[in-house]
């Protein structure tokens, strides 16, 4: 059970949250003028890392605002949340 | 010593399960996996109280008795990625809440061990058996929460689809190409829970 | 009982205070502070229960929690029974029933104990190896290994029990009252902290608080006394709060964890009515000091099992604390210098200690110097090679050891006796330390695991933490704590500690013995009957891993979790494979520490509590007017409204006739409403629904389609545009929370410029749908004020309007077909203007309908619902919404993906009307569809999603998905049933009204 610190709230514990997958995926401008590969890269294929991931989190029995979190999914510690838009604070 | 061979004039047939998307990435591919915890637990052993497998749409768990005698209980998964093979209290806790909303009578029995692993899950919950974008690899994976019991098919249609490079009728379906056609399966529907 | 057991006794044991208690149908007796097992000591019972594969008698070997030998059934057959009770850790209380379990007859003579003697063919992986061939034999085998499963017997009747949570957060949480749990919590308490002590006995102060011995002191007091003087002291600091009976299961991540706290299980039982039994503490400490302390090894030696040997510090524990003797001719077997404590504890009161075998050659502490003194004979460098006796051990046979301690030689000598207690050294309680994610270090000269790498704030101290003397603990507890909370400790400034008791040990994991080992049976795993032969024969047969030795064998895996036998078993592997310990590792501990009732995890709730109930604010009015009710997500609907003694077809048939014929009324507060408002609102629906919305005028309404970006249909519903700038939109009942949350997903993470705010009101409104050719006319009298003619309040369009004071909305939308009103009123009229409605409709026959008639009536009119009809496979296209899909737009939500090859094809699934050959015939909902039965294997085509007898048609309708079956209008297909084939026909999916005349119909 994580501590998750809400760039809104504070700490708050993880059953406030929601995860929302990786992060930085940005839904493409144009859609039409990709080709299929395109498109499901987008749509579905994922980096799925062991290691320090970039993901996205919303604070939805709380805020409700989404911000992005860098976690590294071999052992579960959290480096660092940021609000959306912003630059990851580390890379 | 590790030795390096180079494999790229054979074929590599995958079956890393939750694994599955470290070993793409080495070869630079993309899978439509997210690889998550899926708990589950036993009670300590009781005589035979109930004699078959029961699972619950409605109240999202399932309940079968081994042979030893433990009640073998779970659930969903967590929603976020995950090698650590844990999960969190709130599913463990949300599963016994559906059990006892089955069996009112479980309630004095005792959770022995509780474990967790990692799942690779599809989007449309499917497996993938396949050969990939890459010459001569081939993946199974993306069984999810499921293929418990369909692992030894899956064992034998894997291996005639990298003996053909490609796929038995029976597996054609479950081609990782879908994802981009959009022929996706419908397992989130027809799959009552978790299993 | 002629024996005196009972010896005057320490002050946790009250001689004045009797309890009776009745094991196995037999009533007997013990002291308040007894556990059931010191009270069946007490009274010469060893023998308790009997294993689980060989069904060998079994009894008593621990003191606490690690007991594997000694579970009962508690209060068999009654509504509190409960199985699988480790008899060292009941508190006895007036009215206590306990029988033993896994044996018939009688746990004194048990058929199962022919297993025992067939045990040469019963080894690990038997069952794996036998019971598998044939295939089809498995069913007849499962049959009788079933019969055989199990130990206790899970209850059968509902708990009466209570159960609860509590959430705890604390700076520092101190797991285990033992002398270095105590210093702890006084440390961390007087220097601010606000602390939690948990220990899972009933006393505090672990093992010290009994240990009275002259060999080791405190500041020159007994250990008890100063401990007790201590005990005194932090009873009293205000920052600290103490829990005893309370047990730590689980140690998550973020220093997360989970502890059982028993309330009631001491009482006798008409004491417990009305409280709680027990509670979960869900504690999320800053700090966590684990001193969970160590539990003692056995031995592994042959015929190590039976009813009479116990661990040495047991022995020590029965007659310290409870004044109980668990033998009268006692034997001490041991390796290391505590099992001399335990004969200096017998010595004291007098109890005959017939001999001493120690495995070491060398045995030169002050302590075994005194025990000598006493004229005890102890056998140096010598080991046990066998033990005799069924119900009891009342022999031993010994050998001297080689020098390398690989064999014994020499003569063997046999000596008497009714106990043996037997001490292989210490083994940390790691267990939450690995469970929270700590890495173990494996210390080679004691042969231990010990904490090397913390994952959080966290620390562990006393011998969980591999010190074992007393003044390694004390010592070491206290550095440690000075970095752990970075003080300048001023508590224990002056402590001088005596201990008489040296370090040295003879670590041997499998003693040898005279016998091969295919004849012996040294038990690793006492509960699952694994011995050491059955670790050897996994390596043998190519096991490697512990985790898969653990599995094959089942060392470890039963309800004590191998706390006695794990290490051992490691260490035959190591031993057997020639490798290192530290190599192997340790299996993984997984939680719980000690097994957790599903009551506690589950707390309050269960029952009515298990889910929230959602409640429309006309629910009352349903109740009395007799609905039956669908849940439908976490809301309660009502489904139909039987009348006089009609069953549910009878009574939609009926509403559903009398909506189209002159007036029903639905209660459709439930659908999710999302009040949506900005200078971007028109721009924001264009995005997520497949239709235009620019040019939707004010006051108007129209229908959405809303796709997941992978182009299958997600919700849909009416959104009303009551303004410029803003929108109110409805979706289906289950999916609000998730179209909320999707819709607020693109907002913030994707079109953050837009100028859109969202905000759910689903509860806010009630919703009352008044249906049907007469339905302007009763909405009419409800709203006198409102112009209610077509020309002002055309289908598809709203009106602001009050009644009495109350503002409302009315929309004119419609599900059913018929011309159709909805008032959306604030919640809390709800009622009221239900009532009013039901009133102006008296005349028209106004028919409040469910759930069931609304689907029904929607199903003639070809109308989807999202999640029945659909699944995740189905794109508007598919639905024959072509319609719906705007061609101009240039995105929005999933437009993408409906260009993709797969999706632009014609074959697909598509959803069609159905038609039975017998317009009396219904079909069943997900039965298959199919062209030619004769083939085989038979081509599935698609499925029944929607299927109704219609009323208003006078026969069987039906929705369905088929392939290709846009170009199938008219086809005969084939609904193959169990018995019958059911001939079908192709139709369009609108049975009724297809041109829409009854929505505008003048009456």
């Amino acid at each position: 059970m994580f501590l998750i610190n809400c760039p809104f709230c504070g700490e708050r514990e993880q059953s406030e949250f929601k995860a929302g997958g990786e992060a930085h995926i940005v839904r493409p401008k144009q859609p039409t003028e990709l080709s299929d590969d395109e498109w499901a890269e987008y749509l579905f294929m994922r980096k799925n890392i062991k290691g320090v991931q970039f993901e996205r989190w919303n604070h939805v029995h709380g805020c409700r605002k989404w911000f992005n979190m860098v976690r590294d999914t071999s052992n579960d510690q959290i480096k660092a949340v940021y609000k959306m838009g912003e630059k990851p604070p580390i890379k | 010593m590790k030795q390096l061979r180079d494999l790229s004039k054979q074929k590599i047939g995958v079956v890393a399960a939750g694994h599955s998307s470290v070993i793409a990435n080495m070869a630079g591919l993309k899978l439509p996996l997210e690889s998550k915890p899926l708990q589950a637990l036993v009670s300590e052993p009781v005589k035979p109280i109930i004699d078959t497998v029961v699972m619950s749409n409605a109240v999202h768990a399932y309940v079968s008795q081994s042979d030893k005698g433990e009640l073998v209980i779970g659930a969903g998964t967590d929603d976020y990625v995950s090698y650590s093979q844990k999960g969190s209290h709130d599913i463990v806790e949300g599963t016994l809440n559906a059990i006892l909303e089955l069996y009112p009578i479980f309630s004095r029995m005792r959770m022995l061990r509780q474990w967790g692993g990692i799942v690779d899950i599809c989007p449309d919950a499917s497996p993938i058996i396949s050969k990939t974008s890459i010459k001569g690899l081939y993946f199974n994976c993306g069984w999810g929460t499921g293929g418990f019991k369909a692992t030894p098919g899956s064992g034998d249609l894997f291996a005639h689809t990298i003996a053909n490079d490609e796929p038995h009728k029976l597996n054609a379906a479950f081609n990782i190409n879908r994802f981009v056609s959009g022929d996706l399966v419908d397992e989130h529907g027809a799959a009552a829970v978790a299993h | 009982m002629s024996i005196n057991l009972r010896f005057k006794t320490s002050k946790f044991i009250d001689e004045t205070y009797r309890v009776s208690f009745k094991f196995n149908n037999k009533t007997y007796f013990g002291f308040k502070g007894d556990t059931l097992a010191s009270a069946l000591l007490a009274n010469g019972i060893h023998l308790v229960g009997r294993s689980f594969k060989y069904h060998r008698p079994r009894g008593i070997m621990t003191s606490g929690s690690e007991e594997p030998n000694a579970i009962i059934q508690l209060h068999d057959n009654s509504s509190r029974t409960e199985p699988n009770v480790r008899a060292t850790e009941v508190e006895i209380y007036e009215g206590l029933v306990a029988s033993s379990q896994n044996c018939w007859p009688s746990v004194n003579f048990d058929v199962g104990g022919i297993n025992n003697l067939l045990s040469p063919i019963l080894p690990a992986g038997f069952y794996y190896k036998t019971f598998m061939w044939p295939a089809s034999f498995w069913e007849k085998y499962e049959y009788f290994i079933r019969k055989s499963a199990g130990l206790g017997k899970s209850p059968k009747v509902t708990d009466p029990d209570l159960y609860e949570h509590n959430y705890i957060h604390c700076d520092v949480l101190v797991i285990g009252a033992g002398i270095s749990g105590i210093m702890a919590a006084k440390i961390a308490a007087k220097n601010g902290f606000k602390t939690l002590l948990v220990d899972e006995k009933s006393y505090l102060g672990g093992s010290s608080i009994y240990d009275n011995s002259e060999f080791s002191k405190i500041n020159n007091q007994l250990t008890s006394s100063w401990l007790e003087k201590e005990i005194n002291e932090i009873s009293k600091l205000e920052n600290l709060e103490i829990k005893v009976r309370t047990s730590v299961a689980a140690f998550h991540g973020y220093n997360f964890l989970l502890a059982r706290e028993n309330l009631t299980d001491h009482l006798p039982i008409n004491q417990r009515e009305n409280k709680v039994r027990q509670r979960l503490l869900k504690i999320r400490a800053k700090k966590v000091i684990t001193a969970t302390g160590s539990i003692e090894r056995p031995l592994i030696f042959d015929n190590n099992d039976r009813p009479g040997i116990l661990l040495s510090s047991a022995i020590k524990k029965y007659i310290d604390l409870y004044g109980v003797a668990c033998g009268e001719n006692n034997v001490l077997f041991t390796n290391n210098d505590t099992a001399y404590e335990t004969a200096m504890s017998l010595i004291q009161r007098g109890i005959k200690i017939n001999a001493i075998i120690d495995n070491r050659e060398q045995v030169d502490s002050k302590i075994s110097y005194e025990v000598e003194k006493n004229n005890i004979k102890i056998y140096k460098g010598y080991s046990v090679v066998d033990t005799y006796g069924y119900r009891r051990i009342n022999k031993i046979s010994i050998m001297k050891l080689s020098k390398d301690g690989q064999t014994v030689i020499g003569d063997k000598t046999k000596l008497n006796c009714d106990c043996l207690g037997v001490s292989g050294g210490w083994t940390p309680a790691v267990h939450l330390f690995t469970q929270s994610g700590g890495k173990l270090r494996f210390r080679e000269e004691d042969q231990v695991f010990i904490p090397d790498v913390y994952p959080s704030d966290q620390i562990s101290i006393g011998s969980c933490n591999g010190d074992f003397s007393l003044e390694e603990i004390v010592k070491n507890t206290l550095f440690s704590l000075k970095k752990f909370f970075n003080i300048d400790n001023s508590e224990y400034k002056t402590i001088e500690i005596i201990s008489g008791l040296n370090q040295s040990k003879r670590n041997i994991w499998l003693l040898p013995s005279d016998k091969s080992i295919g004849k012996t049976k040294s038990f690793v795993d006492y509960q699952n009957d694994a011995t050491s032969k059955d670790i050897k024969l996994a390596l043998r047969e190519g096991f490697r891993s512990i985790e898969h030795v653990k599995r094959y064998t089942t060392t470890g895996m039963g309800t004590d979790q191998g706390k006695l036998g794990n290490m051992h078993a490691l260490g035959i592997i190591s031993e057997t494979a020639g490798t290192k310990m530290g190599e192997h590792g340790t299996t993984t501990f997984r939680p719980p520490y000690t097994p957790l009732t599903f009551g506690t995890i589950v707390g309050r709730n269960v029952g009515e509590f298990f889910d929230i109930f959602r409640r429309t604010p006309i629910h009352d009015w349903h109740v009395a007017n007799n609905a039956e009710f669908e849940n439908v997500g976490q809301w309660k609907r009502a489904w139909y409204y039987p009348k006089d003694n009609e069953n549910m077809h009878q009574a939609v048939q009926r509403e559903s006739k009398a909506a189209r014929d002159s007036a029903g009324i639905l209660d459709a507060s439930t659908l999710g409403k999302i009040d949506i408002q900005g200078t971007d609102a028109s721009e924001f629906l264009n995005r997520v629904y497949t239709n235009a919305w620019s040019k939707l005028a004010v006051g108007k309404c129209r229908y959405g389609l809303m796709l997941n970006e992978d182009g299958m249909v997600y919700d849909d519903g009416v959104t009303t545009r009551l303004g410029e700038n803003h929108y109110i939109m409805t979706t289906t009942t289950g999916g609000a929370a998730n179209v909320l949350g999707k819709l607020e997903d693109y907002l913030q993470t994707e079109w953050p410029e837009l100028d859109v705010y969202l905000s759910s009101v689903t509860d806010h409104y009630a919703t009352i749908s008044v249906c049907g050719p007469n339905s302007k006319k009763i909405v009419s009298k409800v709203i006198p004020d409102l112009d209610f003619s077509d020309e002002n309040f055309p289908h598809m369009s709203f009106k602001n309007a009050k009644i009495g004071n109350i503002k409302c909305r009315i929309m004119r939308i419609s599900f059913t077909g018929e011309q159709s009103y909805e008032i959306n009123i604030q919640a809390n009229f709800g009622k009221s203007v239900w009532e009013k409605c039901m009133e102006a409709g008296k005349d028209f026959n106004i028919t409040p309908y469910g759930t069931e008639t609304m689907h029904l009536l929607r199903a003639e009119k070809g109308f989807i619902i999202v999640g029945q009809d659909t699944d995740a496979t189905l794109t508007p296209i598919d639905l024959q919404m072509d319609w719906i899909v705007s061609k101009k737009k240039y995105d929005f939500i999933g437009k993408r993906s409906l260009y993709r090859s797969d999706t632009i094809r014609e074959d697909r699934k598509q959803l069609v009307g159905l038609l039975t050959e017998n317009p009396e015939e219904v079909l069943e909902e997900g039965a298959q569809i199919v062209s030619d039965v004769k083939k085989s294997p038979i081509e599935m085509l698609g499925h029944v999603t929607s299927s109704y007898y219609s009323p208003n048609l006078k026969k069987s309708i039906a929705l369905g998905v088929v392939k290709s079956g846009k170009n199938m209008l008219g086809q005969k297909l084939i609904i193959p049933m169990e018995n019958k084939n059911i001939n079908v026909t192709v139709a369009d999916p609108v049975f009724l009204d297809k041109e829409g005349k009854r929505l505008n119909a003048k009456l």
